[in-house]
């Protein structure tokens, strides 16, 4: 195959796939992945060439796919659970947060729960109520989870296959309105470009450091592109991992601009964005020129999708960020 | 209404799948000591009923078998003594009592078999105890030293589970995996196995256990939902939690469901022995109620005196799960004077172990905050890790003021 041009949604489904076929313990549980694929197609055909053993069609109860999906890990297996959407995840989270991410430190190390929690996260499809929502910092807030974002279908390959063979339970979230996006992909790459953890500087600059993830990396790669024009050089990090944070690539990189503007679809208050400013004034208060900047979803819960637009951080938005950060 | 009203109405063919045999039971029992439904191979009077459908399963039990179900019985009720003791002592931060289901949990236990796994709630000790589980594991956990560290697959028994319900999902998944692992339905006694998942009276009415009914019957998993009906949840009786009685309630999920004296360990033993077995051949899920009562506070923080009537607390009294089955053993001359003189010493050495293992118990490493929070590194934990060893270790060296 090597070099191919794909979709973000293509490359997850190769990824699952070539994770499947790797180790026979990985299995896929959620609402509607089987014959249907799932809403989004992400596992598409998988049932076909799996079987319903390895490609399960749950019942429609979230807590019951997640508690399950631990049951399973506690036996040996290696579950990647998919939550239809962002919104449907919360009658989950007690699974999540008292037990996912908890058993491993309560038995002392005993027992491993290699469970991958599939979210597609975010606005901008124009859908109704609770299909939207970018809610990392409930699972960035609660140790034991790691939390990682694929901004690009390069990443969602390798960072799928990533996370699965992860022995911490990860939540994974996919840009859903980047999903038919393309990028290219290199399949016979013979390991993962980078660690699944590490954030990645996808733009190098000078002048003010641009903090991102998921669908906010495209928007504020743009962003920098225009400011460029304008003689404005900015350097754009795609952080990959909010949980844990590569907080060493955000101060490195602000040790060099002076400046960082966080952008995210999430509302800033107590939010990842508000972590990194904290963290970033506590390790290079003297290399800061201009506050921190937080450029993000206004505080307010997600609108209805014909006001989404004026929610969502756009480039003009960060723009905006980025000329209040310069004018320190 | 209450739970114990609809056990007494006319059962209006619902209760299907318990044979009681006529013959035997000539009056129906009342409503408040289980219903006509409760299969009790024992009476409180330590008389036993035969009954059709258990009686084989009881008959096939050796003397040393059903003695050793009496020490079970003793030592677990010992150590919930010694524990609760400690914790009056300042020695625990707190202690769930297991006091009047001890039966319940030995019968549920002892039909386990080696390659069966429990999913407890935080007051299993008899489970814990049959599947081989040093009792001072719970202890340290209700000391505060960890919080149940214990590797659930050397004793086929998991953590304690404190957020109610949420281990009958983790157990129904577990069986899931025995399906796929082909550890079902093969006929090979070493292979089989199934799953015990425990809740209690107010655990039914959480999502997360109605869920698991769901799923498990779905899939059709080896599961076993082991509902200790205790009458209370904290302070709130059963009519606070569900007005259909809770066995009933597995007919509306498409598996059966069966109340079983929890007080009397032969019944506990043989219901959850058949319903293990039929689980391990691929017949999938059932729901045992063992009824039973909660006759210590919830936790040692709790006042019961608040809520229920000492009265309520007499009439289980003369329901004992130990007396009624001693009583047996003696009249059956399975067991003598001499054999209870043995146990009892065996309780007292057991209780004297308990104090001492718990007193001596070390305080764990302040290391243990941040180690195994991950598998792998996390930079986060990791950086406090190295914030607070360098804070500590700021005071090195320092004088100590007195």
């Amino acid at each position: 195959m090597s070099m191919q041009k794909t979709t973000i949604a293509k490359a997850l489904n190769t990824g699952l796939r070539r994770a499947m076929e790797r180790d026979p313990k990985v299995i896929l549980q959620g609402e509607d992945i089987g014959k249907l694929g799932g809403v989004f197609r992400i596992t598409e055909h998988l049932q076909k060439d799996f079987g319903e053993d390895r490609v399960i069609d749950t019942p429609l109860a979230e807590s019951g796919i997640l508690g399950t999906g631990i049951g399973l890990a506690l036996r040996g297996y290696r579950p990647v659970i998919e939550i239809q959407f962002d919104g449907f995840v919360y009658p989950a989270f007690d699974q999540i947060v008292s037990q996912l991410s908890k058993l491993h430190s309560r038995s002392r190390g005993a027992v491993k729960v290699p469970v991958v929690v599939r979210i597609p996260m975010g606005g901008g499809i124009g859908a109704v109520e609770h299909h939207s929502e970018s809610n990392e910092a409930y699972f960035a807030h609660t140790l034991g989870l790691r939390v990682v974002f694929c901004s690009n279908p390069e990443d969602a390959y390798w960072m799928i296959q990533q996370a699965i063979e992860c022995d911490d339970p990860v939540i994974f979230y996919e840009p859903k309105r980047r999903y038919h996006e393309k990028g290219e992909v290199d399949f016979d790459a013979p390991s993962a470009p980078r660690d699944l953890f590490s954030a990645h500087t996808v733009r190098e600059g000078t002048d003010l450091t641009l903090a991102c993830w998921g669908p906010m990396v495209k928007v504020c790669l743009d962003a920098a592109r225009v400011a460029a024009e304008e003689g404005r050089s900015l350097e754009v990090i795609d952080l990959r991992s909010v949980s844990p944070l590569d907080i060493d690539a955000i101060t490195r990189s602000v040790e060099k601009t002076g400046r960082l503007v966080v952008a995210q679809e999430a509302p800033s208050f107590v939010s990842v964005g508000s972590e990194i400013a904290a963290l970033v004034t506590e390790r290079c208060f003297y290399s800061l020129e201009s506050p921190v900047i937080r450029v993000a979803g206004w505080n307010t819960p997600y609108p209805a999708s014909k006001l989404e637009e004026h929610y969502l951080p756009d480039l003009d938005r960060v723009l905006d960020g980025v000329d209040r950060a310069l004018a320190y | 209404m209450s739970d114990t009203d609809v056990a007494a109405s006319p059962s209006g063919g619902m209760d299907h799948h318990v044979s009681v045999d006529p013959a035997i039971v000539t009056e129906p029992r009342p409503a408040a000591d289980g219903g006509p439904d409760m299969v009790q191979l024992l009476t409180p009077e330590g008389e036993r009923v035969h009954h059709t459908e258990y009686d084989a399963i009881i008959d096939a039990l050796s003397h040393d078998e059903l003695r050793a179900f009496y020490r079970d019985l003793v030592l677990i009720r010992r150590v919930d003594q010694e524990a609760t003791a400690l914790q009056r002592q300042g020695e625990l931060g707190l202690w769930a009592s297991l006091l009047g289901q001890e039966a319940a949990q030995i019968g549920c236990g002892r039909a386990m078999r080696t390659q069966d796994h429990a999913f407890p709630g935080y007051r299993e000790h008899g489970i814990a105890w049959t599947r081989g589980l040093d009792p001072m594991r719970l202890i340290a956990m209700y000391r505060g030293v960890d919080k149940g560290a214990w590797d659930p697959a050397e004793f086929g028994f998991h953590g304690y589970t404190i957020v109610i319900g949420n281990q009958s999902l983790i157990g129904t998944g577990y069986a899931m995996g025995i399906q796929r692992d082909g550890a079902v339905g093969t006929g090979d006694d070493q292979r089989d196995a199934a799953v015990i998942a425990c809740m209690g009276d107010g655990a039914t009415a959480q999502g997360d256990n109605n869920e698991a009914f769901v799923f498990a019957g779905v899939y059709n998993s080896p599961v076993v939902f082991f509902c200790q009906n205790n009458q209370w949840a904290i302070s709130e009786p059963n009519a606070r939690q569900t007005r259909a009685p809770i066995y009933k309630r597995a007919d509306g999920f498409g598996f059966p469901g069966i109340r079983v004296d929890g007080n009397d360990v032969l019944a506990s033993y043989a219901v959850t022995k058949t319903m293990l077995d039929r689980a391990r051949s691929g017949d999938g899920p059932s729901l045992v109620e063992a009824y039973t009562y909660r006759m210590a506070a919830h936790t040692t923080s709790d006042d019961p005196t608040k809520y229920r009537v000492s009265a309520e607390v007499e009439i289980w009294k003369l329901r004992d799960p130990i007396a009624r089955y001693k009583r047996w053993l003696m009249s059956e001359g399975i067991a003598d004077h001499d054999y209870f003189e043995a146990i009892d010493r065996e309780a007292d050495e057991l209780g004297e172990h308990v104090r001492t293992a718990t007193v001596s118990m070390p305080d764990p490493d302040v290391g243990d905050i941040f180690d195994q929070v991950y598998v792998e590194p996390h930079q986060q934990v990791a950086d406090d890790k190295a914030t607070f060893t360098a804070y500590l270790e700021s005071f090195e060296g320092q004088e100590v003021q007195a």
